[in-house]
């Protein structure tokens, strides 16, 4: 402990960490009746370091390329120590981080927190739940089975409908014409070097607007805490008596650190521990090998989080009056997702019609999900 | 009477406390403290052991698993007349390379392969007749004894065999 100390005050005296430090001591953090929400962001950000630790690991034994990709899952899976649970707990972490992601993207969506002036923050956090599912779908192809496979097949095929510019995305997305062994080698670049390198630019700018702007609250409790400002200023008196009538409980906050900080560590323990027991208890089939001339398995389903948009394909006809259906589909979750990426811009006050407008287009998304997922997964 | 620190209530330790052992102003009680202090023993160590147990599987995948090593103590190095005299070829021993040589006087020599200075692979030089390696300019005899630049050690030394036209490399058996 002294030791830890007298280091501390070696740097401290060279690099005056107290100051670096203070943004991080004065921090609080609202507590109200939905606090419960504030730890699913400090979550997500926990299974994103455990991705990228399993994933270190998991490239010190894999080996892009179509006759090697699959063989080396199977030896890190067989061979290697531990190797099942490292790369269960990879897979595991990927869906549970996709799993805490939307639902700290419609917590923050139903407390309103994406109002001004915290647009910024929004847009930060979509595109790096956008950038999570590209890991997701670069992922998948990694271990070169038959499901990652004709996924991929699925997946870059629909990105070629897009009209104009999908033919030559899907070309560059694939490495050519077909998914082949240049897919292969292009989806784990992005996989381990492209994205990560996007991402963490991202999550240090969002970080950076949370820290900057402080947490937000509910606008019903923020107008309550301005009034009682208001009213302390002016009339102390009436603002105590306001607060005893109203029976208003005043907005209170907890330390950032070490308060919420150690909350926040028990949480990621208690995730630490749920991911350990699926991982063990679930340990991730790897399946049967790619073969491209092999017909398509029966029931080829894509990752849980893209069988709404799967499912929606499915079931919109070929024709839509002139338009391809295709197109009609993949069009609107286009619109959808720009949309929903400045959702802020639609209701900056977070309150009024517009604001029930936001809170309708939440509720229908979110059923709808909910709704198509489960039918894509009963549907045969 | 209660204890500040916890609440509950204060149990007196007259004589430890009167002991001038605890400074003046010192907060809570001696068992008060010491209950706090096992508590924090108590949850503290089975954090850092659940640490561990975390860490644990990780270590063990960082070990790479042992290589069967497939070669066996016996190798066809080369065909009778794949060299010629004063010349030598690098043939593969098991997942290591191995040095066959023939001197000027027509007589085989199998000699391991890979320096023992830095690991460098070693080469037959026929204008020095002896084996060299190239990184550090190590020299060792035919016999693979160290001779002059830093090896430290011989090259292990094989048994030749000539059976017909293969020519067969075995391990020494030591024993």
């Amino acid at each position: 402990m002294k030791l830890i100390r007298s280091i501390y005050e070696w740097l401290d005296e060279r690099l005056d960490l107290g100051e670096l430090s203070a943004p991080l001591r004065h921090k609080t953090v609202p507590v109200h009746y939905h606090s419960v929400w504030y730890y699913l962001g400090g979550i997500t950000l926990f299974l994103f370091g455990v991705q990228v630790v399993t994933g270190i690991l998991l490239l010190l034994y894999y080996r892009p390329g179509v006759n090697e990709a699959f063989e080396s899952v199977q030896y890190i899976v067989t061979r290697v120590q531990f190797g099942w649970l490292i790369r269960s707990i990879h897979s595991w972490a990927a869906n549970l981080m996709v799993f805490t992601a939307f639902i700290h993207m419609f917590s923050v969506l139903f407390l309103r927190a994406y109002r001004r002036p915290r647009e910024m923050t929004w847009v930060s956090g979509m595109l790096l739940l956008f950038l999570t599912m590209g890991f997701g779908f670069s992922g998948y192809l990694l271990p070169w089975n038959e499901l990652a496979y004709f996924a991929t097949q699925v997946g870059t095929d629909i990105v070629g409908q897009v009209p104009v510019i999908g033919h030559p995305l899907m070309v560059f997305l694939r490495g050519g014409e077909d998914v082949s062994g240049a897919t292969l080698s292009r989806f784990f670049g992005f996989h381990v070097a492209v994205l990560p390198g996007i991402t963490v630019a991202l999550l240090a700018i969002h970080l950076f607007l949370i820290q900057r702007q402080g947490i937000s609250v509910p606008p019903g409790m923020e107008a309550a805490a301005n009034a009682l400002a208001y009213l302390r200023k002016h009339d102390p008196a009436a603002a105590e008596l306001w607060l005893q009538r109203a029976g208003f409980p005043e907005q209170r906050s907890m330390k950032f650190f070490p308060n919420f900080f150690l909350r926040e560590l028990m949480a990621w323990y208690v995730a630490l521990g749920v991911l350990g027991a699926l991982a063990a208890l679930f340990p991730w089939e790897l399946g049967t090998k790619a073969d491209p001339f092999a017909p398509a398995p029966a029931g080829i389903k894509p990752e849980w989080y893209f069988m709404f948009m799967f499912q929606t394909l499915k079931l919109i006809p070929a024709k839509v009056g002139p338009i391809d259906g295709e197109l009609l589909g993949i069009g609107l979750f286009g619109v959808a997702g720009g949309i929903w990426l400045l959702l802020p811009f639609l209701n900056l006050q977070g309150k009024g019609r517009r604001s029930q407008l936001v809170m309708g287009l939440g509720i229908f998304a979110l059923t709808y999900m909910i709704a198509m997922t489960i039918y894509g997964y009963l549907a045969k | 009477m209660e204890n500040k620190d916890c609440g509950c209530p204060r149990r007196e330790n007259p004589d430890f406390l009167d002991s001038g052992l605890l400074p003046a102003g010192s907060p809570g009680t001696p068992f008060a403290s010491t209950r706090r202090r096992l508590i924090e023993i108590l949850l503290g160590s089975g954090f850092l052991a659940s640490i561990a147990s975390f860490l644990y599987p990780v270590a063990r995948y960082l070990v790479p698993p042992a290589v069967s090593d497939l070669g066996s103590d016996e190798v066809i190095a080369a065909k009778v007349g794949d060299l010629k005299p004063n010349s030598g070829k690098i043939f593969k021993f098991g997942s290591r390379p191995g040095l066959l040589l023939l001197n000027a006087e027509g007589e085989y020599k199998a000699l391991a392969g890979t320096c023992t200075h830095l690991s460098c692979t070693v080469q037959y030089r026929g204008d020095l007749q002896q084996v060299w390696c190239a990184c550090h300019n190590g020299i060792y005899g035919q016999d693979g004894r160290n001779i002059s630049g830093p090896p430290p050690r011989p090259l292990e030394s094989f048994q030749v065999v000539v059976r017909g036209q293969e020519i067969v490399v075995r391990r020494t058996m030591r024993a």
